[in-house]
């Protein structure tokens, strides 16, 4: 027989538990005692506020799909319904149709910030990878979020999107068909939609214990992007890291409300207010911000399927990011020009969603080719190269050292200060 | 080079917002902002005004438009007493299910009914009345008179560009060529519109004294359709208050706790 696992609660329910399904040990571990850096800033917060963020769509979409009507007759006017009839429905629906820009601000910064420290550096290139179906799940989660309103952006967003398909050389017509349920964006569609939005949530939780249980086997990176050494680089997850999370979520939150109550349509198409109506184009299919980006590179190639191929590859490229970043250095922080760089890639993004956003034509066309060159030569040249030819900064001997001495990196005599807390 | 690229981010960010109203007007000029009481942080609703602009639909647009989304008992959204909304509602006739000879019944409304329909397509089944388009279409040379419930919120400029419609009939410039049947206006996209300029002076003769202008009647009746689109807006900002005010204590805090027990380690 196997050996019985032995609680240390004091409690005798909890003991009685934890010794036959030792969940309160395994909690106690991974978010009690859990050995972290100790140098985290606040861009170590965005990870938890993901977390949250999810945990608020799905109690949100709960109530939601309770009331609404996933019938391309009904779906328009059981929104209305949510909005002026249900107890609080505004609210709930307020908070949803928001709650999808913040998971994507704050997942943004949280990717951002693993680029910019090097997150994705062995051994946490699987970690990463993770991350990286987190955001696809997320995408199509919001696409097909966005599409349920029925309204016209709802209606020809997921004609246009679903329609990339059809550049694909000969699958790429039936592909279509098959998603539609159809032969247009109709009924089906808009019924299978609303079955995948509810459950992809809850496949994203599966994926994130994934993205945290690797996370706990190779432990977090950290602002200077150096392995820990010794137990006095790190302090116990509670309460140094559960409450330094809890000042960054309470701001989020205040944030997050003041868009809901103050601002709620701010980031909204005024088109999504019109019914869906499939003989009326509206003047500018635009996606959702979040998306913006890779529309301008879909846009900025002439050949459709060239254009789907690069809107693909600009995530896909992600995946293989730990093997083409060759610098054995994680954090910007020691590498002079990667440093600089890195906010050249954020500024080309940034202007990419710009030009997402205006209709492709003039000086938006130039800016989005030259913005998707940069974005791709980032990740395939320069990258790969720039392992080779930058000379990284010296590193700090350990995560507690540059703390006494005040940022840089220690002369090699100096001793550290023995740490109270292990 | 660093602070150089971040001003270059910004100055990105800030083209893109000056940008974005930019792409809404190609064709016509940018509805001239009005003074909106709901406008703001602490904004709500004159409801005399939203009373005078629901006498304005009533009695002018209600003729084409639909109110889909409203049913009388809203109407409580904008200071009208239960007698008042029951007499409201009690001037209409709407549909009332089916008798027993399978022939759609008909009686006077009650709050719980929708805002009568000016072509209506009664449902049974769901007991819904919706537009019937093809009859609307017919009566208005093909045009279809969009249901108002939603109207402010879903054009570009909202209120503003309502009002601007109201009052952007003017004679059209010499070279225009006007099709037939339609009307010049000012702030119109293309500015050919189907519909003719519906409100003329004193066309509406307020019960409190109020002029009737078009200025005003336009004022009125977007403050009602604003409503309309958001019934939820006073509660919705004097919560935000609350919620947003209860967030930053509890940032205060949490940063005090935080400082407390980070006090003893070096970082």
């Amino acid at each position: 027989m196997a050996e019985q696992h032995k609680s240390e609660f004091a409690n005798p329910v909890i003991n009685w538990i934890d010794t036959r399904l030792p969940i309160f040990t395994m909690m106690q571990k991974e978010y009690g005692t859990f050995p972290t850096p100790k140098n985290f800033n606040y861009f170590w917060n965005f990870g938890a506020l993901a977390m949250v963020t999810l945990v608020i769509m799905i109690a949100t979409g709960i109530f939601l799909a309770m009331n609404y009507q996933p019938n391309t007759e009904l779906a328009f006017g059981s929104i209305q319904h949510i909005m002026r009839d249900v107890n609080y429905g505004w609210l709930i629906r307020y908070i949803h149709q928001n709650g999808a820009s913040m998971f994507f601000i704050v997942t943004y910064i949280h990717i951002f910030r693993g680029l910019y420290y090097g997150s994705y550096k062995k051994p946490r290139e699987l970690l990463w990878m993770i991350g990286v179906v987190i955001l696809l799940i997320m995408m199509a989660t919001a696409f097909m979020g966005y599409v349920l309103p029925w309204g016209q952006m709802s209606y020809w967003g997921a004609t246009v999107i679903t329609n990339l398909f059809s550049a694909f050389p000969i699958v790429g017509h039936p592909i279509v068909t098959w998603l539609w349920g159809g032969f247009s964006v109709d009924n089906p569609t808009l019924n299978r939609f609303f079955s995948l939005h509810y459950l992809l949530p809850f496949v994203l939780i599966g994926v994130v214990f994934l993205h945290v249980a690797a996370l706990h086997i190779v432990g977090s990176n950290n602002p200077l992007g150096i392995d820990v050494k010794s137990p006095q680089d790190t302090l116990p997850f509670h309460p140094y890291y559960t409450v330094k999370d809890s000042v960054g979520v309470c701001v989020f939150l205040g944030i997050f409300a003041a868009v809901v109550f103050f601002a709620p349509n701010m980031l909204g198409d005024p088109n999504n207010f019109i019914p869906a109506n499939p003989l009326q184009t509206p003047a500018d299919i635009v996606p959702e911000w979040y998306f913006l980006p890779y529309y301008a590179i879909l846009r900025s190639v002439p050949d459709k399927l060239l254009g789907v191929c690069m809107l693909f590859g600009s995530i896909l490229i992600l995946f293989v990011l730990p093997w083409l970043d060759t610098s054995p250095v994680r954090s910007a922080r020691f590498r002079p020009i990667y440093r600089q760089i890195i906010w050249v890639w954020l500024l080309a993004v940034v202007v990419l969603g710009i030009c997402g956003a205006h209709k492709p034509e003039g000086i938006w066309v130039l800016l989005s080719r030259v913005c998707t060159l940069y974005y791709f030569l980032h990740f395939l040249v320069i990258l790969p190269l720039l392992g080779k030819l930058e000379r990284p900064l010296p590193l700090p001997e350990s995560i507690s050292r540059p703390v006494i001495g005040g940022g840089g990196p220690m002369p090699s005599g100096a001793a550290a200060k023995p740490m109270e807390k292990a | 080079m660093m602070r150089a690229l971040r001003c270059l981010l910004l100055g990105a960010f800030a083209a893109g917002l000056a940008a974005a109203p930019a792409m809404a007007q190609e064709e016509a000029p940018a509805p001239p902002p009005q003074h909106w009481t709901f406008d703001g942080l602490f904004g709500t609703y004159d409801l005399a005004s939203a009373q005078r602009g629901f006498q304005v639909y009533s009695e002018v647009c209600s003729v084409c438009h639909s109110l889909q989304y409203l049913h009388y008992r809203d109407l409580a959204g904008i200071g009208l007493t239960e007698g008042q909304i029951k007499s409201v509602a009690a001037a209409v006739t709407v549909p009332k299910g089916l008798d027993d000879d399978g022939n759609v019944k008909e009686g006077p409304g009650t709050p719980a009914d929708q805002f009568k329909n000016p072509y209506p397509l009664y449902d049974p089944i769901l007991n819904v009345v919706r537009t019937n388009e093809k009859a609307s279409r017919a009566a208005h040379n093909g045009a279809l008179p969009p249901d108002l419930t939603l109207m402010v919120n879903a054009r570009e400029g909202h209120g503003d560009y309502v009002y601007a419609i109201l009052n952007g009939y003017v004679a059209p410039p010499a070279d225009f060529k006007l099709q037939d049947g339609m009307n010049y206006n000012k702030y119109f996209p293309g500015h050919q519109i189907t519909m003719p300029q519906p409100l003329h002076d004193q066309q509406v003769t307020y019960a409190d004294g109020t002029p009737g202008t078009v200025e005003q009647m336009s004022h009125d009746v977007v403050t009602f359709l604003a409503w309309a689109g958001n019934p939820e807006l006073a509660e919705r900002k004097q919560m935000g208050i609350r919620w947003v005010l209860f967030f930053v204590i509890m940032t205060g805090l949490t940063y005090a706790v935080k400082r407390t027990v980070w006090a003893d380690v070096d970082h």
